[in-house]
């Protein structure tokens, strides 16, 4: 089988097209869902792409939550569908409590936009099975708001159970994420959320290299062995 | 129309705007009133100018036709002062087969093969960027994109030239820091690559910074759309924001005058901007295309409302009218009466024409995006433009006479300081001799503001949006790849110097359409097409006009000489704070195809063993040069000799050579000369090399000549690029190898890198963290 991943496009989405393109490069049919349509076209799994939904007006992804789609997206990942957040699809993932802990402004107060370093923690996931546990990537990290946050006893459990996905490499994290968390899963992996961009690195021509390219070539193989 | 200019013209520079006027004077009351007096000079129209409008209408204008009139014939719009100079771009432009669309429409459209076409344009917003920062930059950017929407094409990347008061000055700390996050606010939200620009600082720019934008769009060739009404009974819809009270008559008062005391009551001249909201309007603008729904659609830009109907209506040729309701124009602000509904600014609009059959697709289509859409009129076949206010007649005008607008003939006077600016030669000045000098000048150089590292600024622009960008800064040019399977791209690059105009407007002009051309060129693109944005002082001062004069006709001739045409561009008069009017500054973009993104070359030294070779003649030419002004904070003398045939010559090697495959990295050279571009390439690509230089070895190192760059030859590739270099007469010199930990000039000084990048680096995050 072919596995069919979807794409969502909110209002506001704009790195969908550059989802759907690391979707097909993974050897995956890219499906477009829009945030109108409660109908997730039989997809196989899901991208939340970044952007700034709604404008990010009120706080990142909390209108986006509400959308249509999401009534659908929703109940299906709790089901088990995988589902990636990306950026401002990890911070709806957060609003929509799929995972825990909240995204809040850079500690520079600047938008950041460069490449980062960071640390695969757990290959045990879909989305992150073709990595080898501590793997160092290069991915891009544009964002304002990128700084996770969760209270301590959240923290401690993440630590404790292996969610943490990803986290900066070297010191200090680039925009004050607490414990350097680059990204999380939930309690069943199958919901992943990152705030650096693996579709911005398949391709050395256009980005730091083809480091990214595993999240979702990991989703393929999934899918395929399901 | 030409209007005899009596010097009578208000600067405008102490009043705040509009008076509000009745709504209810209408043409009828127009016609039985002649001898009311009306606020023409605060709304920045001279007496000859409010005369003429009462000549063309046999009355007084209505208070809603005087601010329409207004805003269509200040400078901003009219391009009155500049006008009778521009011709020059059309009379002078070389053949080209490759424009489909060029100066006077919305931006110019380019062929680059495949059945693609290209539009781009540079815009400024540099009074607004002043008076507040933030949305000042950001709404320039807006601006630019909906002008390359409106020509039907997607916008894919935008950059920005900026130009800002001494960097240690505490205005700057202001200005600069939000205009940068306002340019990273709109244009990340909006979803567009920022690939590059310009960053530099003088005294001449502490009262007026410059904010040019450019924006690039990608079409194909049958998606090219005008701005142009036709057709009697199709209807006018105007989509997206509502109108509110933001930048009525920013086109007036605030681009069209200069600064005075009262700049900061201008503020409510500037308009407020909603990325978010122009996002929608382009995806929905696209799906409108697509679906073949849109006859003609203009932008709404400067003198909003106002400006779209007379162009939509002027554009669709003689006979053509269009009927406007203006109060079913939804508003955010519902006591606005028609001339501040004419003259508002507010962002993230469109006008288009559509057909009654497409309507409701029309509206159905910007239902889905969530944007507010609404008839407000439709085309009619009086050659009028009328407008009604809850069914009175308040505007009734030939639609043509407020689009073209006055055009004067200004007096142009050679500044007579300029001689002796001229022989001020920096011969005279003290230069570094020893190793240890020349080492400790490359450093100053680095570290100074204008050539210092600007990731503080980039890395708040996303540049990676969209995973189509392939070089943005710091390489020479910004290059995106247009098509996923052929690799088709164009590269973009935009060059000023006001030092060297400053000096002779008309070579420095030239040297920044050069260096643009060539930058392009160093990325393995061919130049193809010129945009401009020309800033500029008072053109009611003589020197400033005959600045301005000099600039034209240079970029007119050299434009013809590099047989690149001009497609369009942007002029800024009244950059000036009281008398003292800033650097001519005119900033040119160039546009060039690439065939093969894949075989782009990178600005930056990435493999050790290379050879390095330098390309083009260097002379003692340091006549507006960055060390006479760092060393020296000197500006005089000549500034670097142009030779086109040099830079044609330079640009086809380098052109060939990318798609032969024979470099691994080209860098032009330009402020700083080989010194800086060298740091530079090894500080890019992460590897150091050691040089030799022949001959004095200041010049060597310093000197601006143009037509230069330095490269590095792919291995093995040596005798087939001196082979080529030969057959276009481009003069070529080994100057080393790559590799190393060091940037080493042989006898001479040895930079670590670490040492390099520190020097490089530190200097704008300790200036604006």
């Amino acid at each position: 089988m072919t596995a069919r991943i979807g794409v969502i496009t909110f209002p506001g989405s704009l790195d969908d097209q550059d989802a759907a393109r690391a979707v097909r490069r993974a050897g995956a049919i890219p499906v477009p869902l829009w945030h109108g349509d409660r109908d997730l076209r039989r997809v196989d799994a899901a991208v939340l792409p970044g952007g700034f939904s709604y404008g990010d007006y009120l706080r990142c992804g909390a209108i986006a939550r509400f959308a249509p789609v999401m009534a659908e997206l929703v109940p299906a990942a709790r089901k088990g569908l995988p589902v990636l957040g990306i950026c401002n699809g990890f911070q709806i993932l957060c609003e929509a409590h799929l995972l825990p802990g909240a995204l809040n402004r850079n500690s520079g107060l600047r938008f950041i936009s460069r490449e980062v370093q960071v640390r695969v923690e757990n290959t045990n996931t879909p989305w992150t099975s073709d990595y080898a546990p501590g793997q160092e990537l290069t991915l891009v990290l544009k964002s304002g708001e990128g700084a996770y946050v969760a209270d301590q006893a959240t923290l401690a459990e993440l630590e404790a159970s292996g969610r943490v996905l990803v986290r900066y490499a070297g010191a200090a994290s680039p925009n004050g994420s607490a414990a350097g968390i680059a990204g999380v899963c939930g309690e069943d992996g199958n919901v992943a959320g990152l705030m650096p961009h693996p579709e911005h690195a398949i391709d050395a021509l256009t980005g730091p290299g083809e480091d990214g390219l595993g999240f979702f070539t990991s989703a393929v193989r999934a899918l395929v062995a399901a | 129309m030409t209007i005899q200019d009596t010097g009578a013209e208000t600067t405008g520079a102490e009043t705040t705007g509009a008076e509000t006027t009745s709504a209810q004077d209408t043409v009828a009351a127009a016609a039985a009133t002649p001898q009311r007096a009306q606020p023409h000079a605060q709304l920045g129209l001279t007496a000859d100018e409010y005369a003429a409008i009462t000549k063309t209408l046999g009355r007084r204008p209505t208070d809603a036709e005087l601010a329409l009139y207004s805003v269509m014939w200040s400078e901003h719009c009219s391009y009155k002062s500049s006008r009778a100079h521009l011709r020059q771009f059309a009379e002078k432009a070389p053949p080209a087969d490759a424009l489909l669309a060029g100066i006077g429409q919305n931006a110019g459209v380019v062929d680059i093969g495949q059945g693609y076409a290209v539009t781009f344009k540079l815009e400024s917003h540099n009074h607004p960027s002043y008076v507040e920062p933030f949305q000042g930059a950001a709404t320039g950017v807006g601006g630019i994109v909906r002008d390359i929407l409106a020509m039907g094409a997607r916008p894919v990347a935008v950059m920005d030239a900026l130009r800002f008061g001494p960097a240690d000055a505490a205005d700057t700390r202001r200005v600069l820091p939000g205009v940068v996050s306002g340019i990273s606010f709109y244009g990340n939200c909006l979803g567009l690559p920022n690939i590059g620009g310009e960053l530099a600082f003088d005294p001449c720019y502490a009262g007026n910074p410059l904010v040019n934008a450019l924006c690039l769009g990608v079409m194909r060739h049958e998606d090219l759309k005008l701005a142009a009404a036709s057709g009697p009974g199709n209807k006018v819809v105007l989509f997206g924001s509502r109108t509110g009270p933001d930048g009525i008559g920013g086109a007036s008062v605030l681009a069209s005058a200069s600064f005075g005391a009262g700049s900061k009551s201008k503020r409510p001249s500037v308009q407020v901007g909603d990325p978010f909201m122009e996002k929608l309007l382009i995806e929905c603008c696209l799906e409108l295309y697509a679906a073949g729904l849109v006859l003609g659609i203009q932008d709404l830009g400067a003198a909003g409302v106002a400006c779209a109907t007379t162009e939509l209506a002027a554009g669709g040729g003689p006979g053509v009218g269009m009927q406007v309701r203006l109060d079913t124009v939804p508003l955010r602000d519902a006591s606005l009466g028609p001339p501040e509904i004419l003259m508002s600014e507010s962002q993230e609009r469109m006008m288009a024409i559509v057909g009654p059959a497409g309507l409701e697709r029309f509206l159905a289509i910007c239902a889905r995006w969530d944007v507010e859409a609404t008839v407000i009129g439709e085309v009619t076949d009086t050659g009028r433009l009328e407008m009604t206010w809850h069914g009175d007649l308040v505007v009734d005008i030939p639609p043509g006479t407020a689009a073209e607008g006055p055009v004067y003939h200004r007096p142009a006077q050679r500044p007579a300081g300029q001689e002796a600016l001229l022989a001020d030669d920096p011969a005279r000045l003290a230069r570094p001799g020893t190793g240890p000098q020349l080492r400790a000048a490359l450093l100053d150089l680095l570290s100074a503001p204008d050539a210092a590292d600007k990731s503080w600024v980039t890395e708040q622009y996303d540049r990676y949006v969209r995973g189509e960008t392939v070089l943005a800064a710091p390489h020479d040019a910004g290059l995106i790849r247009v098509d996923e399977q052929t690799s088709l791209g164009v590269a973009l690059a935009v060059d000023g110097n006001g030092r060297y105009c400053r000096l002779d407007p008309y070579a420095g002009t030239q040297l920044a359409l050069a260096e643009a051309y060539r930058n392009v060129a160093a990325t393995g693109a061919r130049p193809l097409a010129v945009t401009n944005c020309l800033n500029f002082g008072a053109p009611t001062d003589p020197a400033v006009m005959w600045q301005f004069t000099e600039a034209v006709r240079g970029l007119a001739d050299g434009c013809l000489a590099l047989g690149v045409p001009v497609t369009g561009g942007n002029v800024s008069f009244y950059n000036q704070t009281g008398d003292a009017a800033i650097h001519p500054t005119p900033v040119v973009g160039v546009l060039g195809v690439h065939d093969d993104v894949r075989r782009r070359l990178p600005a930056g030294f990435s493999q050790a063993g290379l050879r390095v070779m330098l390309l083009g003649r260097t002379g003692a030419e340091f006549g507006g040069s960055l060390w006479a002004r760092v060393a020296h904070g000197h500006l005089g003398g000549r500034p670097p000799a142009v030779d086109l045939d040099a830079e044609r010559s330079l640009a086809d090697v380098l052109v060939a050579a990318a798609r032969l495959g024979l470099l691994a990295a080209a860098h032009d050279l330009s402020d700083g000369g080989l010194a800086v571009a060298l740091a530079e390439s090894c500080l890019t690509g992460g590897q150091g090399c050691a040089v030799a230089l022949a001959g004095d070895a200041f010049t060597g190192l310093f000197a601006e000549s143009a037509a230069r760059a330095v490269v590095a030859v792919s291995p093995g590739a040596e005798a087939e690029f001196a082979a080529l270099c030969a057959e276009h007469g481009v003069p070529s010199a080994g100057l080393g190898v790559t590799g190393g930990p060091s940037l080493e000039v042989t006898g001479l000084f040895a930079i670590p890198l670490d040492e390099l990048a520190a020097a490089h680096r530190a200097t704008l995050p300790a200036l604006f963290d």
